[in-house]
C-alpha cells in the first residue's frame, strides 16, 4: 500500500514537470519572440517607444539573450522557489494574481462538481431502475445530446431564462451563494453528461453480472441491487472519469466566467490571453495540470477503498 | 452424433439467417443528420442562395426585431438580418475548422502511425507526451497557443488543430495497435508482402470506419472548440460575422433580445449533434 501511494505521488509530480516543459515550449520557444509578444501586451504605444536597451533588458530578465537549455533552467529554479515572475501588464506578482483570483473559482468549481456528481448520479440510476420504457430511452438519450452544446450558450440560456425572465439568480457578480448557483450548474452540464453516460452503461453491464442473480436470489430488494450493488461495481470508471474531467472544469470556467462576469482564474485567463501575458498564461494553464494530478491523486488513494484489488500487487 | 448435427446446421443457416436479418433500412436519424451538414457545407459555399439579405449593412428601421416573415432569425441593434449574418458567418467558421481538422488529423496519423507501428521505446516515449497534453485540457493548450501566436481565424484554428492532437492521437494509435496485431496482417507479413503494401492493401480499408467516426467527432469538437474562442474575442475582426461572435455579439441584448444569442447557439447545437451522431452511428457500425 506504501509504495502504491509512493509512486502515485511520484507520477503526479512528473505530470506536472512535465506539463512545465511542455508550457515552457510552446509560450517561449515557438517561432515567435517572446519579448515583442510581452511588449505588444504591454500596450501599442510602449511596444513603439521601447528601445532596443530596453528589449535587450527584458530579454535579460526573462534570460532570453542565453542559451535555450540556460533559459528553462533560470525559469524552472525560479518557479520552484515560487517566483513566477510578474504580469506584463500590471507588473504585479504573478502568484499574488492568481492567489486572488482562486477562491472565487474553487467555489464555482466545487459546487459545479457536486452539482455534476447528484445530477449525473441521478439520471444514471433513474434510467436503469425506470420501467416505462420512453422514459428509459429519453434518459439515456439527453446526456450525450447535452454534450454536444457550446458551454457559452449553456450559460448564456440560463442567464436569460433563470436571471431575466424569473429573476430567480442575479446575472452578474461574485457576491454570495446565490451568484455561484448559475455559474456551477453551467459547469456541471457537461461533465453530468459524461458521468451519467459512464455510470448509466456501467450499471446497465452490472446488473447482466452473475453475481447480481444471486444476490437477487438471496432475497434482496430491486432498490438494494441497484444502488448498493450495480451502482457500487459501476463506480471506478465513473471516478476515473472524474479525475479526467476536472481539469475540464476548469476550462470551462474560463468560458462560464466571461459569460457571468465573474472575477476569478477564468476571467484572469480571459484577459491574460488578451493582452498576451505570457507569464500569467503560463502558471494558470499550469495550475489545470496541477490540479489534475492532484484529483488523480486522490482517486487513485480511494480506488482501494471501493475495489481492494487495484492496490494489490499484482501477483 | 447429436453434437455434429446442430454445428453442421448452425454452419449452413447462418449466412441465410444474417441476410434476411439485415435488410436494407432507411436510417431517418443518419439522413437527418446529413441533411444538417449538407446545408452548412452550402451556406459556407453559396450563401447568396439563402437569402438575400445584406450580412454587413443594416436597415436603421427594420432594428431590434423579433423573428418574422421577412427576417427568420430577426434583426440585430442596427437592422442587420441575423439569418444573414449566420448563413454567411458559417464558411469562416468551416474554414478554421477544416483547417483544424487537418493539421489534428496529420500530426496525430504521423504519431499515432509511428507509435502504433514501431513501438518500443518511441512509443512509450510518444505516449508518455500525449499523457501529459492530456493533463491539461485541450481549451486551454488552445489558449496558450492563441497567447503565443496572436489572434484571427486562422491562428484560432491552428490552435484548436494543435490541441486535440493528444486526444485524436491516443485513439489512432490504439486502432493502428488493432488492426497490426490482427493476425491477417501478421500472415499477410508472413508471405512477404511489403510494409506500404500491408499499410494500403489490408490496413487501412479495415481502419477507413474509424477514421472517419474519428474525423466525424473531432467535426463536432473543432467547431465548438472554435466558437468558444470565437465568442472569448480571439477570432474574426468585428464586422464578419462568424458563429462563436454573433452569440458574443448577442450577450449584451440578452434581457431584450433572446433571438440574437438563442438562434446561432441552436445552429451550432445542430450542427453539432448531427456530427456526433454520425461519429457514434460509424463507430457502432464495426
Amino acid at each position: 500500500m506504501l509504495w502504491y501511494i509512493a509512486r502515485r505521488v511520484g507520477y503526479a509530480l512528473i505530470v506536472v514537470w512535465a506539463a512545465w516543459t511542455v508550457t515552457f515550449i510552446l509560450l517561449y520557444r515557438l517561432p515567435s519572440d517572446p519579448v515583442s509578444i510581452m511588449l505588444h501586451g504591454a500596450g501599442g504605444e510602449v511596444a513603439s517607444r521601447a528601445s532596443a536597451t530596453q528589449r535587450a533588458a527584458l530579454a535579460h530578465q526573462y534570460g532570453f539573450d542565453r542559451p535555450v537549455i540556460v533559459q528553462y533552467f533560470l525559469l524552472l529554479g525560479r518557479a520552484l522557489r515560487g517566483d513566477f515572475g510578474l504580469s506584463v501588464q500590471n507588473h504585479l506578482p504573478v502568484a499574488k494574481l492568481v492567489g486572488q483570483a482562486l477562491p472565487s473559482t474553487v467555489q464555482i468549481a466545487l459546487l459545479g462538481l457536486a452539482f455534476a456528481l447528484l445530477l449525473g448520479a441521478g439520471v444514471a440510476i433513474a434510467a436503469n431502475y425506470s420501467r416505462n420504457r420512453f422514459l428509459r430511452g429519453l434518459l439515456f438519450a439527453v446526456p450525450p445530446l447535452t454534450a454536444s452544446f457550446p458551454t457559452f450558450w449553456v450559460g448564456l440560456m440560463l442567464l436569460e431564462v433563470f436571471s431575466f425572465r424569473l429573476g430567480w439568480f442575479p446575472a452578474v457578480g461574485n457576491d454570495g451563494f446565490r451568484a455561484a448557483v448559475l455559474p456551477a450548474i453551467t459547469l456541471a452540464i457537461p461533465a453530468a453528461a459524461s458521468y451519467a453516460q459512464v455510470l448509466s452503461r456501467g450499471i446497465e453491464k452490472t446488473l447482466r453480472e452473475p453475481f447480481i442473480d444471486v444476490v437477487r436470489a438471496k432475497g434482496a430488494q430491486r432498490a438494494r441491487v441497484h444502488l448498493v450493488h450495480a451502482f457500487r461495481n459501476a463506480m471506478i470508471p465513473a471516478l476515473t472519469l472524474v479525475g479526467l474531467t476536472v481539469g475540464g472544469i476548469f476550462a470551462g470556467a474560463v468560458v462560464t466566467e466571461t459569460v457571468f462576469s465573474r472575477s476569478g482564474m477564468g476571467n484572469l485567463l480571459q484577459a491574460s490571453v488578451n493582452s498576451q501575458d505570457i507569464p500569467v498564461v503560463q502558471i494558470l494553464v499550469l495550475l489545470s495540470a496541477v490540479a489534475f494530478a492532484i484529483v488523480n491523486l486522490a482517486v487513485d488513494l480511494v480506488y482501494p477503498f471501493i475495489d481492494p484489488r487495484i492496490a494489490r500487487p499484482a501477483r | 452424433m447429436t453434437d455434429v448435427l446442430p454445428l453442421e446446421t448452425a454452419a449452413s443457416t447462418a449466412p441465410a439467417r444474417r441476410r434476411t436479418r439485415t435488410p436494407f433500412r432507411v436510417r431517418y436519424d443518419l439522413v437527418l443528420a446529413g441533411a444538417v451538414l449538407l446545408v452548412i457545407v452550402l451556406w459556407a459555399a453559396v450563401p447568396q442562395l439563402f437569402t438575400s439579405q445584406n450580412p454587413l449593412v443594416g436597415v436603421g428601421a427594420a432594428a431590434h426585431q423579433a423573428p418574422s416573415a421577412a427576417h427568420p432569425f430577426g434583426t440585430d441593434m442596427i437592422g442587420r438580418d441575423l439569418f444573414a449574418r449566420v448563413v454567411y458567418g458559417t464558411r469562416s467558421s468551416l474554414q478554421a475548422t477544416a483547417v483544424a481538422i487537418a493539421i489534428a488529423f496529420v500530426a496525430s496519423t504521423v504519431i499515432g502511425l509511428v507509435s502504433g507501428f514501431v513501438g518500443g521505446v518511441l512509443d512509450e516515449v510518444l505516449m508518455r507526451v500525449v499523457d501529459v497534453m492530456l493533463a491539461v485540457p485541450s481549451l486551454l493548450v488552445s489558449l496558450l497557443l492563441v497567447t503565443a501566436l496572436g489572434f484571427g481565424t486562422t491562428n484560432v484554428a491552428i490552435a484548436v488543430g494543435i490541441g486535440s492532437v493528444a486526444a485524436f492521437s491516443r485513439v489512432l494509435r490504439s486502432e493502428v495497435l488493432k488492426v497490426r496485431t490482427a493476425a491477417y496482417v501478421e500472415a499477410a507479413a508472413g508471405t512477404g508482402a511489403r510494409w506500404w503494401d500491408i499499410l494500403l492493401r489490408h490496413v487501412l480499408p479495415l481502419a477507413i470506419t474509424p477514421i472517419l467516426a474519428l474525423v466525424a467527432l473531432e467535426f463536432g469538437g473543432a467547431i465548438l472548440a472554435i466558437a468558444s474562442l470565437n465568442f472569448l474575442g480571439y477570432g474574426a475582426a468585428p464586422p464578419a460575422p462568424d458563429w462563436g461572435g454573433l452569440v458574443s455579439d448577442g450577450r449584451n441584448y440578452l434581457a431584450t433580445a433572446w433571438w440574437l444569442t438563442t438562434l446561432p447557439g441552436l445552429v451550432i447545437v445542430a450542427v453539432v449533434v448531427s456530427a456526433n451522431h454520425i461519429s457514434r452511428v460509424l463507430g457502432e457500425s464495426r
